[in-house]
């Protein structure tokens, strides 16, 4: 288990003020300026060594991504933007780093921005988030009062402005171009790529956009080296990541653990073990809404790690890990996430625009058996048509959770068929 | 498509529309925070300051259009906004705007009983308001609380941990006109486990840091 010495996220709970003071006293903004003085090259290239990769769902390595910014700016700004429009179903970490631990938040937004020559950052935080909004936006002032943020910030010499964007209710907008045009004021639909926001972003500017986590975890990376975070977690895996457990165990709780824990071992140690103990799992989808289940024999001995998690057919997406006990029904489960993706769809492309709402429907009907065997080979197919079709991941997000169910409960879903179908007849 | 997502008819919407001045100071620092020449990027903080501003807790049509003269954009980008993100009320709300959360997270946790919950104590349905004009209910997809699961938002407020009788509480007391108390009904302050923190004792002041016990845990 990981030593509370290690643990990045120290006020995770928010027992502890969020205030400056506290977050000092905690060792936030310890010697950010000499972190700066060391140069542009060196933070990259420690973020690169550290071998963290971005939080927020892909996976893609940090340092890698603030590599593409151009070195020299053609006269257009460089724009960071954090993408704190947490809405993945399960997850709801970002939301503690902003509430109780903001400045790892902010004291890594002025890191990442010199590295990647950005003298303003937004972060664009869901609407729904009015409170840790509030909370991020006093710290800020504390910041800027402190003279840590703007002109000159913490002494470096180098200027940077801090502002909080809300949205207002859009799934779609934690996809990193939907989130940009969004910010630009506009519906947010996602842009073809390329151009990469790095060379064309937020009002056709350079922008990196990275979670909450990734940029938060950076002061403490840069003040304890890269070496200390690969650390934890096996190769190409590495650091300490935050855990979010919900659904059926004990003591649902976020935590912060190393990667590549095994998930008995997060579930057992920290959430009080499986609702009606191990034997009564059913499956655990292990990263958010839009990876595919994992069923108990998977559950048994897999490690919480990008790598395990996708050679089981799965992903560690946001690592919120929703658990479901033998009490469940399956296909509901599934169908109310296919229901989800209907609704949060953004409409630019045909495939997913349509496909999610047939998905939805022939998965409502699913949930009754009122289907016929081969329609579960039609569900397959749709699922098949819409993924990898569209402009952003929307699409291959409602099409996983359906296919998790089929390569794991095609019995199930026959059954209820067969029954319905028997019913009718009867 | 929930009434919500519709522009409310012609004769609930008012004449005029301006902001106040207190809210007027607020639009132009946010209309700051972007860049000169990119004012459009405050829509959504405008639209949100109108909502707020409107009794009723909605955007009528002609706060689209003031918004739209005041950043000098077409209205029609400002209606595609308006309509496009769910938390833009385009027809008037309750006092007390209940979004209960039934995807998945939520679900397992029993959000169905704080459905039912609502309905029964409101006597509307989903998508209605109570005659008084005190309560909207609506379902809603994720609120990012998922570990403090069931929940339901009511205006800015989350209300977490629930369950039938927390949730027929809370709604008492709004009837009541009181403001319950947010966060976790079940005695947690936030995401850390229900019977207390496991790990960062030390830091919320229930125990020392768990260097010791993983040690003495290695020993065992």
């Amino acid at each position: 288990m990981l030593q509370d010495k290690d643990r990045i996220f120290t006020n995770l709970y928010g027992f502890q003020d969020f205030g400056l003071k506290a977050a000092q006293a905690r060792g936030n903004w310890d010697g950010t300026k000499a972190l700066i003085d060391k140069g542009r090259d060196w933070i990259i290239s420690e973020m690169k060594s550290s071998g963290l990769r971005g939080r927020g769902g892909a996976g893609f390595p940090t340092g890698l991504k603030w590599s593409f910014m151009p070195k020299e700016s053609d006269g257009r700004p460089s724009y960071l933007v954090v993408n704190a429009d947490e809405g993945e179903p399960g997850t709801c970490k970002d939301r503690e780093i902003m509430r109780n631990d903001p400045h790892t938040l902010i004291e890594g937004c002025l890191l990442a921005a010199f590295a990647m020559n950005a003298h303003a950052g937004y972060i664009y935080i869901r609407g729904e988030f009015y409170h840790e909004a509030s909370n991020l936006q006093l710290a800020i002032d504390q910041a800027y009062e402190a003279g840590l943020l703007g002109k000159n910030a913490c002494g470096s010499g180098w200027d940077f402005d801090l502002y909080v964007h809300l949205g207002a209710g859009a799934y779609i907008c934690g996809e990193e171009t939907a989130l940009i045009e969004s910010l630009e004021g506009k519906k947010g639909q996602p842009r073809l790529k390329p151009p990469f926001p790095a060379n064309a972003g937020l009002y056709g500017c350079p922008t990196t956009v990275n979670n909450v986590e990734s940029i938060a975890v950076v002061p403490e990376i840069l003040r304890r080296g890269g070496a200390w975070f690969t650390g934890f977690g096996r190769e190409n895996n590495h650091g300490t990541k935050l855990f979010a457990i919900s659904g059926h165990v004990n003591q649902p709780c976020t935590v912060e653990e190393s990667m590549s824990i095994p998930l008995r071992e997060l579930i057992e140690k920290h959430c009080g073990g499986v609702r009606g103990g191990w034997d009564n799992l059913l499956a655990v989808i292990p990263g958010g809404s839009s990876v595919p289940l994992i069923t108990k024999d998977i559950c048994d001995d897999v490690l919480m790690d990008f790598d395990a998690l996708r050679a089981v057919g799965s992903g560690l997406g946001t690592a919120a890990v929703i658990v479901m006990d033998k009490s469940t029904d399956i296909v509901y489960a599934i169908a109310r996430l296919s229901e989800f993706y209907k609704h949060e769809s953004c409409g630019q492309c045909t495939p997913c625009r349509e496909g999610t709402g047939w998905m939805a429907r022939i998965m409502s009907r699913m949930v009754r058996g009122e289907a016929t065997l081969d329609e579960i080979d039609l569900l397959w197919d749709v699922t098949k048509q819409v993924e990898g079709h569209t402009i952003c991941a929307l699409g291959d997000a409602a099409a996983w959770p359906i296919q998790g169910l089929i390569r794991h409960f095609r019995p199930e879903m026959e059954r209820r068929i067969k029954e319905y179908r028997a019913r009718i007849a009867a | 498509m929930s009434h919500l997502r519709r522009p409310a008819p012609r004769e609930l919407q008012p004449i005029s529309f301006a902001f106040s001045p207190e809210n007027m100071e607020k639009a132009k620092k946010i209309i700051a925070k972007y860049p000169e020449g990119r004012q459009q990027s405050a829509v959504m903080p405008l639209l949100d300051l109108a909502q707020r501003q409107t009794e009723g807790n909605w955007v009528p049509t002609v706060a689209m259009d003031y918004i739209a003269d005041m950043l000098e954009m077409p209205a029609i980008r400002v209606y595609e906004v308006a309509t496009f993100y769910t938390m833009y009320n385009l027809a008037p709300v309750g006092k007390n705007f209940i979004q209960v959360c039934t995807t998945t997270p939520c679900w397992l946790r029993g959000s169905a009983d704080v459905v039912k919950t609502c309905k029964q104590e409101l006597g509307i349905d989903i998508g209605e308001t109570t005659e008084d004009g005190k309560f909207t209910l609506i379902e809603v997809e994720c609120l990012g609380a998922c570990v403090n699961a069931p929940m339901m938002q009511v205006n800015d407020d989350f209300y977490e941990d629930l369950n039938a009788d927390t949730t027929k509480s809370i709604l008492e007391a709004l009837k009541k006109g009181e403001k319950p108390k947010a966060g976790p009904q079940i005695g947690r302050k936030g995401c850390e486990p229900i019977e207390g923190p496991k790990v960062l004792k030390a830091f919320c002041g229930c125990g020392a840091a768990d260097q010791s016990a993983d040690a003495s845990e290695g020993e065992a």
